[in-house]
């Protein structure tokens, strides 16, 4: 009742901030992201810091404490040229998908701006990582600083004790092969038969279920029995090793023979980072865009109820707008669509399904079409979805007509370039289903597997790329990625390219 | 619960780690740019290296970050572009040549597909690099001249001392602790007290049990007083005293005397080149004293100390008398540079004319004054771009380069050299300077 008496008076006015008038309007858009949206954040920590702070964060993949490495002196010294000679500016915020939400504010920011990246961040993104599935099943939000500190100490700690070369020389291989460190798909695997005894001799007293455990698990490996007979040794291997193995690392720091101890940890480290940031990769357009919809909800809500002035919306809008701009594909800015504006173009649309329904809309969409809670379905498409599930269920043909998107297929078999679906009725599915496959990690990342690796006899390690649509590995990279490799095998490495045999 | 954190004063630097791993990994390449970068630089009086820093451009080779990413190049794929205007289904392209076309690299972490990378030195790092291996000459023969003084260093903390090395903030401590410790009675729990048995005294009536209660307090309070006495405030167990201990602290400083023919022979170039040379011995002697200071000679037929300004741009004519330098330098050394407090150096430019058998008494004053007092002594001279006979034969020259081969031949801190072009001047300089422990075989590696 409060808050609609002082409605008649801007929260600011002018465009110095100051950390009273950061609180006020915190406070005022708290009220409108909880009452009104109905979102659920982790508590804010929000931190004022300068430019050359951001500079810090960006060249750290934006995480607030890491190790060292040369690659981040890199980054920020790229990222710095290009900021000193304007050819790049800084982001107004990041935020951390932590446990308090951790957001930085450029203090360069004016009044207005703040507001906006407060409801952005502060809000937007932080109800995205905290009700997301893949984040809530993925990540460990309250434990991430303090793993960010153990794994700054520790490597720190190597440092010291080892050389700052040889930490170097795993990070570097680590580095290389990021990408395939994650599990895309299930769990960590199960504890295999070796360890399991390991465990089992630790608890004394359960022997007699070890031998009951072993026959349960050799009469239900159904498959593995058949290839028994073909090849006991390889199937053996594979059963010990839980092969295939998508996530290398992982691989690595379990069976690699040359590793030390400490070597393996490193591996740990750089994977476990890998996977705490693999949603954020899966879910780029649909973060920016919840936190885009929530900023600008939020803003026309307070400019509504009077709470800022014309100026400051001008301003807001101003660069609300730069923000979700979408280049056309002929114009010199393109390049590839904008997760901004994608996002928060599909977002608005799902409004507008719910509250404005088509007929055809409700032939798209008869799940939700006309829906009066829009605010709900939205919620569900943040919490249950990511880019390429969310595209594929969500984007609508209104918005197909509204991008003019079209599908070019580019074979290599041909001489040209071919046209091969337009914003038509015939085009609406197929372009959907492009484009979602376009955000597809799993298409999008080459599909690399630890198939083979017998440590008993030659001791190579064998790796299968599984080629997809005839797209192969770039062979220079490839290259000094297998270098790396074989040096923490420790043996030599040999990867094949398998074409893929079913379509996908 | 939320809360708002200013951190903009939270140290800088967090990078710094990072940073200095990346120039240890890209030296190669930087030293290459850099060495490259003062070759053709055209040094401006002064300090030479921009105090905001040196801009290098190195290739990225060495700093790649292998990962596995498609190829942008074969295949079928599909790309989804937006702002179709005309197109309709079937229509063909041509494929763009050169560019790969949109979506190849979206795998990778960073898109560093460029070949070069330019980033900024500090003036710090750039002159690291610039004199990396590069060391004083000589030292093992002649140890550097270091003037020692007493200071005082501190040196912890003792429990004994006198009153004006007493260290309050750990005494307090100390005091603090012991006082929690054994439990001295505070201040005010005393004052209560004595309040409440002012109180009960006030009183004209006691009953019983208020006189009992006051004999209570009365005896409390003794006991804190008593416990007071023998726990005391400060006990001399407390205190503890700075300790400072007399230590040798060591100056070098260093003194490079420039000496320049500025007659008529010598003009801009000729000038110019010299320069470098000097601009170059005072950075490098600045990184290796604490301390150093220029002197400027230039001479004709006669020789006068000049300031930096007038050494450079101010003309003069007349003959050319080699030694009158040499004797400027030997006067300015008894004068104001002690030898066993200075380290000396000398650098001497010209275009290798004297005046008829002048050379002689040069090689005498080096030989017998000069030389003696000092650390080094670099002979520069300058050649033109066409006498490419001279560049090549070392015992080719006139009469001046002739003596001072003989110099050299007894001298093992005097070098000479001829150059006839700004790149000439560094590759010199290092030769001047390397590590020649193990004699010539290493230099230019």
């Amino acid at each position: 009742m409060q808050a609609a008496e002082k409605a008649r008076e801007p929260l600011f006015d002018g465009p110095e901030w100051t950390f009273e008038l950061m609180e006020k309007a915190r406070d005022a858009i708290e009220q409108i992201a909880l009452q009104d949206l109905g979102l659920d954040v982790y508590p804010n920590q929000i931190e004022i810091i300068s430019a050359e702070q951001m500079l810090d964060a960006y060249s750290c993949v934006g995480l607030p404490l890491m190790y060292q490495h040369w690659s981040f002196g890199k980054h920020f010294a790229r990222d710095e040229a290009l900021y000193r000679t304007g050819r790049q500016g800084l982001a107004y915020e990041i935020v951390i998908n932590s446990n308090p939400c951790i957001s930085y504010n450029m203090e360069e920011n004016t009044m207005a701006m703040q507001t906006l990246v407060m409801a952005h961040a502060a809000f937007g993104h932080n109800h995205f990582f905290k009700n997301n599935y893949l984040f809530q099943q993925w990540t460990d939000a309250a434990g991430i600083h303090d793993y960010l500190a153990f794994a700054k100490n520790y490597i720190a700690a190597c440092e010291e004790r080892y050389g700052p070369l040889a930490v170097e020389e795993v990070l570097d291989a680590a580095h290389a092969m990021q990408s395939q460190g994650v599990f895309r798909y299930g769990r960590p695997p199960k504890p295999t038969n070796e360890e399991l005894v390991a465990m089992q001799k630790v608890r004394e007293g359960y022997e007699s279920g070890q031998s009951v455990l072993d026959i349960w698990t050799d009469s239900t490996m159904g498959r593995n029995k058949l290839e028994l007979v073909e090849d006991a040794d390889f199937s053996a291997r594979r059963k010990m090793m839980n092969l295939p193995q998508e996530n290398i690392l992982y691989f690595l720091e379990k069976h690699s023979p040359v590793l030390e101890p400490w070597q393996c940890e490193i591996l740990r480290i750089v994977r476990m980072l890998a996977q705490y940031l693999y949603p954020q990769k899966q879910t780029k357009v649909m973060n920016e865009g919840c936190a885009t919809f929530v900023h600008y909800y939020i803003i026309n809500k307070l400019y509504e109820q009077g709470q800022i002035t014309q100026g400051a919306y001008m301003e807001m809008l101003h660069s609300h707008t730069n923000v979700v701009m979408q280049p056309e594909y002929d114009d010199p800015r393109y390049s590839g669509i904008n997760p901004y504006a994608l996002g928060f173009a599909m977002m608005e649309d799902i409004r507008r399904i719910c509250q404005k329904p088509t007929d055809e809309d409700r032939e798209w969409f008869p799940d939700f079409a006309g829906n009066p809670d829009w605010r709900g379905v939205l919620r569900d498409a943040w919490a249950n979805y990511r880019d390429e599930s969310f595209i594929q269920q969500f984007l609508s043909p209104n918005l197909i007509r509204k991008f003019k998107l079209f599908t070019l297929t580019n074979d290599a078999e041909l001489p040209n370039l071919v046209v091969s679906q337009i914003h038509n009725r015939a085009g609406y599915k197929a372009i959907r289903r492009d484009l979602a496959k376009q955000y597809d990690l799993a298409y999008l990342e080459p599909d690399i597997q630890v198939t083979d690796a017998d440590l008993r006899g030659d001791r190579e390690l064998k790796l299968t790329h599984t080629v997809r649509d005839g797209i192969h590995l770039d062979e220079d990279d490839q290259e000094e990625v297998l270098k790396h490799l074989r040096r923490l095998w420790g043996y030599d490495v040999r990867l094949d390219a398998v074409e893929a045999t079913t379509e996908s | 619960m939320h809360h708002f954190i200013d951190r903009r004063a939270n140290p800088k630097g967090k990078s710094l780690g990072n940073r200095q791993r990346f120039l240890r990994r890209a030296r190669e390449n930087i030293k290459e740019r850099v060495d490259q970068s003062v070759r053709g630089k055209s040094i401006q009086s002064g300090s030479g290296v921009p105090d905001e820093g040196e801009k290098v451009t190195i290739p990225t080779r060495g700093l790649k970050e292998p990962r596995f990413f498609h190829s942008s190049k074969g295949g079928m794929r599909r790309h989804v572009l937006p702002g179709n205007k005309d197109f309709v289904v079937g229509d063909t392209i041509k494929r763009p040549q050169g560019s790969a076309g949109q979506g190849g690299r979206q795998a990778s972490e960073d898109g560093d597909g460029e070949d070069e990378f330019s980033f900024t030195l500090t003036q710090e790092e750039y002159l690291e690099i610039l004199f990396e291996g590069l060391e004083l000459p000589d030292l093992v023969e002649k140890a550097t001249v270091e003037t020692e003084t007493i200071g005082t260093r501190r040196a912890g903390l003792t429990t004994a001392g006198t009153p004006n090395n007493l260290n309050l903030v750990r005494t307090m401590r100390n005091s603090l602790g012991r006082r929690i410790a054994l439990q001295r009675p505070t201040t005010k729990s005393q004052r209560e007290l004595e309040e409440q048995i002012a109180e009960l005294e006030a009183l004209d009536e006691r009953t019983p049990p208020q006189a009992d209660f006051l004999e209570a307090l009365k005896k409390r309070l003794e006991g804190i007083i008593r416990k007071r006495k023998v726990v005391g405030y400060i006990d001399p167990l407390d205190l503890r005293y700075d300790t400072f201990v007399p230590e040798k602290i060591r100056n070098s400083r260093a003194v490079v005397f420039c000496l320049m023919d500025v007659s008529g022979s010598m003009q801009e170039r000729e000038k110019d080149l010299a320069k470098r040379f000097f601009l170059l011995l005072h950075l490098f002697l600045e990184r290796c004293y604490e301390h150093t200071e220029l002197v400027f000679v230039r001479h004709t037929h006669h020789a006068q100390e000049v300031d930096e300004e007038t050494f450079f741009y101010a003309r003069e004519t007349g003959g050319t008398i080699v030694s009158t330098a040499l004797e400027k330098m030997k006067e300015i050394i008894e004068e104001r540079y002690p030898p066993d407090e200075w380290n000396i150096y000398g650098a001497q430019a010209s275009d290798g004319e004297n005046f008829g058998n002048d050379s002689v008494r040069c090689k005498n004053l080096l030989l017998n004054d000069l030389l003696p007092v000092s650390q080094f002594y670099a002979y520069v001279e300058i050649v033109d771009e066409a006498a490419e006979m001279l560049l090549n034969n070392p015992e080719a020259g006139e009469d001046l380069w002739q003596n001072y081969r003989e110099v050299k031949a007894q001298a093992q801190h005097f070098e000479m050299q001829r150059v006839s072009q700004p790149g000439h001047i560094y590759p010199i300089f290092r030769e001047f300077f390397l590590p020649k422990v193990k004699g010539m075989q290493h230099a230019g590696s």
